[in-house]
């Protein structure tokens, strides 16, 4: 293994937790067994943290595939520079927690070029930022195999994707030629260069997250609870209003209402939801009766017809 | 709520107005069901998968109103959306109006989850069903009321029982446009068990359907059709078992070693059948060494037992050489080991499967090389086996398997797991196949030629038996049994053992 790691964690502290339910179980076996193949196929695998509910949810289930050991490989977070700021504090908080190897990566053209949500709209920005900053740092860490938290019942262009989904050395996804996969037998076979995005959470939904959260206890950023937090309205979202980049357009006004987010991505780009949501609990019951879907609040998916496909095809995680 | 309530709903209200808001409730006290849908466009498919994630909620009013922009002017006249938008999640497959790839779906009830394998009925996409059919517990095949069984039908029903399937439900659809015939229901239906009873599956319910009105989908069609009293589609599927019962015993797997530090070592990996505590003697295959099961280890708490599709990592009591790749067995009951085995498989490439090419087979954790010597074909329009010399994309075939060190399987009729195995193609590093083991061949010569049957002589109440097990059923053109006295079958064993 190219990453070294000390090790650690050799106690757990006994937990009194109930035991999973049936269907939760299933699904954490499975994720479970998706970690540790990966980490015994491939050379370089790494975990794209997105620091979102998904991301948390992934973290918990590495730290249980691989106890009593260590996380065998580091964490990458591609930082466009907008995250929301309490984001980055329940990151870096979490690497502290946990002690776990992590890569922040920004796109220095970003910087350099001033890219930002607002100067250059959300398909560019997300483009460059996103999308150019991830192939950046997988190509700077020579990475075989990315672990990503997508679900298939996301959004209709991942229904279709592999757990194994397999990517052209530039990164590319080819929804037509995808490789057939059956039973639980992974195919892991690739060329110096190809590389593999594997998604444990595949066959999750989004209650399947939230009742897991509740019943690991599983930290998560407290942006996903309801608070009265400065809101301006603009484009039909709710955006957080915090962060002293945002100007306000003419006519806009900052006001504050009890709000919650139901995803977490770039701050001027994901709209707020109005709820009372204040509890895990709280939370499911809003999902249950919820008459929308969670992507619903980003903007980057609406771009245009069969976006989040295009953007999956270029590399977009 | 009856279904024509629902349907009048929908005509009163906008076009994608959705059915009353009654909150899913998601307390699960079952393993989520996995099925896969057999049918055609024609068969209206889509419609009946769109009917499930319609009526059980698993659309929301954003995912519903760009299906209405979508699908302007190809509404139905119930002023319903057009539910194969919703599914045909690729761009290149809503420019050709085909369903081109294997799709999951996800709902669920208050009783249970559901994920559901969405595959394409054209002929040349077998491939697809086959990779959809793996993990599917049930397949619910489609026809029309108006048309009745088909070639493809056949076709569905065969690979699905290929791939270990043993639940079937029959949806007979667009039964509203038989006037809601009952005798036509149940001659298709009759039809379809005669048909089931021939591949060895027994479990078959047949449901009168109208996807399109949502009859006997989610909610029932009593008003239509009263003389219908059995279960709606979710009812069955509700009441379905999950595959986890394997009889066979204890399987792991080993997928990797953990090895933190000096003082630990353990065996990760998923259990692939029975269970297992501590103190339990194992063996670890191919080496044959045995040991004793200490601990069960998971981040929760060591456990007492572990069962079949548990993620654990096992810790023995001896230093024994175990890895990734090995499976730890229990002593009473192994998986076969060996260098040849028999097996069917499902060509999924172009390229189709050659003679006596190398290729990887990979099975649980194992990789290993392979030689593929294809045996026969299957003919799903007749049933029969013919020989063949190499197997093309689309191909159902048997196949012999030589292995160049010990390959450890269970036949895939004990255990879906230990049974299963893909190859890939060394030069492309493509799956080119997904097989099943039959059995080991035998060692000796001449008991098991090709193209020749096994002959057995046995005593007429064990032949009885033996030709009423499903494994038998699979395998009729295998092998020839004689009725002998047990006399005489002594006789011929004392023959054989000289």
């Amino acid at each position: 293994m190219p990453h070294t790691h000390p090790e650690t964690e050799l106690h757990n502290p006994q937990s009194t937790k109930p035991p999973l339910d049936p269907h939760l179980k299933a699904l954490e076996n499975e994720a479970i067994h998706i970690f540790r193949e990966v980490a015994a196929e491939f050379e370089r695998p790494v975990m794209l943290y997105s620091i979102g509910k998904d991301s948390s949810v992934l973290l918990h289930l590495a730290r249980k595939a691989f106890y009593p050991g260590r996380i065998p490989f580091p964490l990458l977070h591609v930082d466009t520079g907008w995250k929301f700021r309490e984001m980055i504090a329940f990151r870096d908080e979490m690497v502290e927690k946990y002690d776990l190897d992590l890569v922040a990566h920004t796109n220095p053209r970003g910087a350099a070029e001033n890219v930002t949500p607002f100067t250059h709209g959300s398909a560019l920005y997300t483009d460059i930022m996103k999308t150019e900053a991830l192939r950046q740092a997988l190509d700077a860490g020579q990475y075989d195999a990315a672990f990503g938290g997508a679900r298939r019942d996301e959004e209709a262009s991942r229904a279709k994707e592999r757990i194994y989904s397999f990517r052209t050395p530039d990164h590319r996804w080819d929804p037509r030629n995808q490789r057939p996969e059956l039973w639980n037998v992974y195919n892991g076979m690739i060329r110096k260069g190809e590389s593999v995005r594997a998604f444990p959470l595949s066959n999750w939904t989004e209650v399947d997250i939230w009742r897991y959260i509740q019943a690991e206890e599983i930290p998560i950023v407290p942006l996903y609870f309801a608070k009265k937090r400065p809101i301006v309205e603009r484009d039909g979202m709710m955006i957080l209003a915090e962060d002293p980049r945002l100007e306000l357009l003419p006519g806009e006004t900052k006001r504050e209402e009890v709000i919650r987010f139901r995803t977490l991505g770039c701050f001027p780009l994901t709209g707020a939801i109005r709820s009372n949501a204040t509890t895990l609990d709280d939370i499911i019951s809003e999902l249950e009766t919820a008459t929308v879907s969670e992507r619903q609040g980003r903007a980057i998916d609406r771009d245009q017809a069969g976006s989040m496909e295009k953007k999956k095809r270029e590399g977009y995680f | 709520m009856t279904a024509p309530a629902l349907a009048n709903a929908a005509l009163d209200e906008t076009a994608v107005a959705l059915p009353s808001q009654e909150p899913a409730r998601v307390a699960r006290d079952s393993r989520p069901l996995r099925l896969i849908t057999c049918g055609s466009v024609d068969d209206g498919k889509s419609t009946l998968i769109g009917r499930l994630l319609w009526d059980t909620k698993a659309v929301k009013e954003d995912q519903a109103a760009s299906l209405q922009r979508d699908s302007k002017g190809k509404q139905n006249d119930l002023g319903l959306p057009d539910f194969a938008l919703l599914l045909d999640g690729l761009q290149a497959e809503r420019e050709q109006g085909i369903t081109i790839d294997v799709a999951y779906r996800y709902f669920s009830t208050d009783k249970r989850s559901f994920i559901v394998a969405d595959t394409p009925g054209h002929e040349q996409y077998t491939r697809n069903m086959a990779t959809g059919a793996s993990t599917a517990d049930l397949a619910v095949l489609l026809v029309d009321a108006r048309v009745g069984l088909l070639e493809q039908t056949r076709r569905h029903a065969t690979i699905a029982t290929l791939m270990g399937i043993k639940q079937f439900v029959l949806a007979v659809n667009k039964i509203d446009l038989t006037n809601y015939d009952r005798s036509r229901f149940e001659q298709i239906s009759h039809e379809f068990k005669e048909l089931a009873l021939s591949l060895g599956v027994r479990q078959v319910t047949a449901i009168p359907v109208s996807a399109l009105k949502g009859e006997n989908v989610v909610y029932d069609g009593r008003a239509s059709m009263p003389w219908y009293e059995g279960p709606t589609l979710i009812e069955v599927l509700e009441l379905a078992t999950t595959r986890s019962a394997q009889t066979v015993g204890f399987r792991l797997p080993v997928q990797r070693v953990s090895r933190p530090g000096e003082s630990f070592r353990g065996y990760q990996g998923t259990v692939a059948g029975g269970s297992v505590k501590p103190g339990d003697s194992v063996v670890i295959l191919p080496s044959g060494m045995v040991a004793n099961v200490t601990k069960i280890v998971t981040f929760d708490l060591v456990r007492n037992a572990a069962v079949a599709g548990d993620a654990i990592t096992l810790v023995l009591d001896r230093q024994v050489d175990v890895s990734r790749g090995d499976v730890i067995a229990t002593i009473d009951s192994q998986p076969m080991t060996g260098l040849a085995f028999d097996a069917q498989l499902v060509a999924l490439q172009a390229e189709g499967i050659q003679p006596g090419k190398r290729y990887w087979l990979k099975s649980g954790s194992r990789r290993q090389r392979v030689q593929v010597q294809p045996i026969s074909q299957l003919d799903l329009k007749s049933g029969k086996w013919n020989h063949a010399d190499e197997l093309p994309m689309n191909a159902i075939g048997k196949v012999h398997l030589a292995f160049d060190e010990q390959a450890i399987f269970d036949a895939y009729e004990q255990n879906r797991t230990t049974g299963a195995f893909i190859l890939i193609d060394p030069d492309t590093n493509n799956t080119v196949a997904g097989g099943m083991i039959s059995a080991k061949r035998a060692a000796i010569g001449g008991i098991h030629t090709e193209d020749s049957r096994v002959i057995l002589s046995l005593p007429a109440d064990l032949a009885d038996q033996l030709m009423a097990t499903e494994i038998f059923a699979g395998r009729r053109e295998d092998a020839e049994i004689r009725r002998v006295t047990a006399a005489r079958a002594i006789e011929i064993i004392d023959v054989i053992d000289e």
